[in-house]
């Protein structure tokens, strides 16, 4: 078994985990990143996408909004714009949200905001992803 | 002298206005706990960022960015944190009172507002104050997202040149009887100075993560001066409907006092009338 390290997730509302895991993997602008135990000291930016850590064996799932990881003396601190658990979030309000990005791109009119729609539709689906296994 | 009856009419409407400040004191004093709760819970995040930006530009070496930009300064604003009620006793009076004075100082810059909260509005936008934008609404829980509304206008003006300095005006929340009108830059940004930061890998690029940590920073060190100032709201409420409900509770006092008083009399009159009465007849 790899060797456990500290991961906290914070958001601007408060800290949404913290503990001992054995490996993370974030959500990356530029691709999905690992992180074991001892990695350099690194700063990166996150996108909206999934991070899953790996916890005594068994992989969670925590939704982020976009954000930033540090790692820095064996401590990864992920600090996310939104961040939950699959227990935060609400199935049917995502599928809602999904809906109505979706929607919004595709009527293509001359007064929408086509990156607020992607951001959104992208925000919703990481959702969905984090509430199925 | 009043009358029985009018004292008696006077007690009861006072009675009744206890009442309501008493509700009231007790209504701030719960939303207080759950907003100092926020303040507390918000903290990380703030003290982590603005330490991981100081590493990224500690470590960085050249980084250039608009939000770090100094600027010679011409415009500054002020983002004035106020609250939309009023029954807080001197929360807002004291923040219009930093207002004015930062306002009002005579460096050659022009100075504008950028208002949240109605009581702020309502007190500058009678006078010849430049307000560049107002955001009214907040409710008892700020969310990020309005803190992301003003940043997002905040970092326009900066951009554009409309403003070159921008400070936040906000009550620091000390504590439940303490709350300190404070004036903080927020742009241009100066991260801490950190020494001593080890290398790191930095990806994408330390000038896409200023990009992105920048804009970030300046959200979240807006939400915390919402939320701070909606603690330090809720504070100076409760103390001013606690101070109300002591003072109608000595107006009761003083009022029941002179309702005796009259009754004591108009008896003793009446006392000495039918005595008057029953000498006349003898």
């Amino acid at each position: 078994m790899a060797t456990p390290y500290l991961l906290n997730v914070v958001a601007p509302a408060g800290e949404v985990f913290s503990g001992e895991v054995e490996f993370t993997v974030v959500p990356g602008v530029e691709g999905e990143l690992g992180i074991l135990a001892r990695h350099a000291p690194l700063i990166a930016g996150l996108g909206v996408g999934i991070l899953r850590y790996t916890r005594e064996g068994r992989v969670e799932k925590i939704s982020i909004g976009g954000g930033f990881v540090e790692m820095a003396d064996n401590k990864a601190t992920v600090l996310a714009k939104t961040a939950e658990t699959a227990s935060m979030i609400d199935r049917g309000r995502a599928e809602a949200a999904k809906e109505r990005a979706e929607q919004r791109l595709h009527q293509k009119g001359e007064n929408i905001d086509l990156l607020r729609a992607e951001a959104a539709l992208k925000r919703a689906i990481s959702r969905l992803q984090t509430l199925n296994k | 002298m009043a009358g029985v009856r009018d004292i008696r009419r006077r007690i009861r409407s006072v009675a009744n206005m206890q009442q309501i400040t008493k509700a009231m004191k007790m209504v701030a004093a719960s939303k207080l706990r759950r907003a100092q709760e926020k303040v507390i819970a918000s903290r990380p995040y703030a003290e982590r960022l603005q330490a991981m930006l100081a590493r990224l530009v500690a470590s960085g070496g050249d980084l250039s960015h608009p939000l770090l930009d100094k600027r010679p300064v011409k415009n500054i604003g002020y983002v004035l944190v106020s609250s939309d009620k009023g029954l807080c006793g001197g929360f807002n009076a004291n923040l219009i009172r930093v207002a004015r004075e930062e306002l009002a100082a005579e460096d050659g810059a022009a100075r504008s507002l950028i208002v949240v909260g109605q009581k702020g509005l309502e007190f500058f936008r009678r006078r010849s104050v430049d307000i560049r934008a107002q955001f009214t609404g907040m409710g008892d829980s700020p969310d990020f997202a309005s803190a992301r509304r003003i940043a997002a206008q905040v970092t326009e003006f900066y951009k554009n040149g409309a403003l070159d300095e921008v400070y936040v005006i906000y009550a620091a929340f000390v504590s439940v009887l303490n709350q300190t009108p404070t004036v903080v830059k927020l742009l241009p940004v100066e991260p801490a100075a950190e020494s001593g930061a080890g290398e790191y890998i930095i990806e994408p690029s330390p000038a896409v993560m200023l990009d992105l940590l920048l804009p970030g920073y300046i959200e979240s060190r807006l939400f915390n001066a919402l939320l701070e100032s909606k603690a330090s709201e809720l504070g100076a409420k409760m103390t001013a409907m606690d101070s109300a409900t002591e003072n109608a509770k000595e107006m009761i006092d003083k009022l029941t006092l002179a309702m005796n008083r009259a009754r004591q009399a108009a008896i003793t009159t009446e006392i000495t009338e039918i005595v008057g009465g029953a000498a006349a007849l003898e």
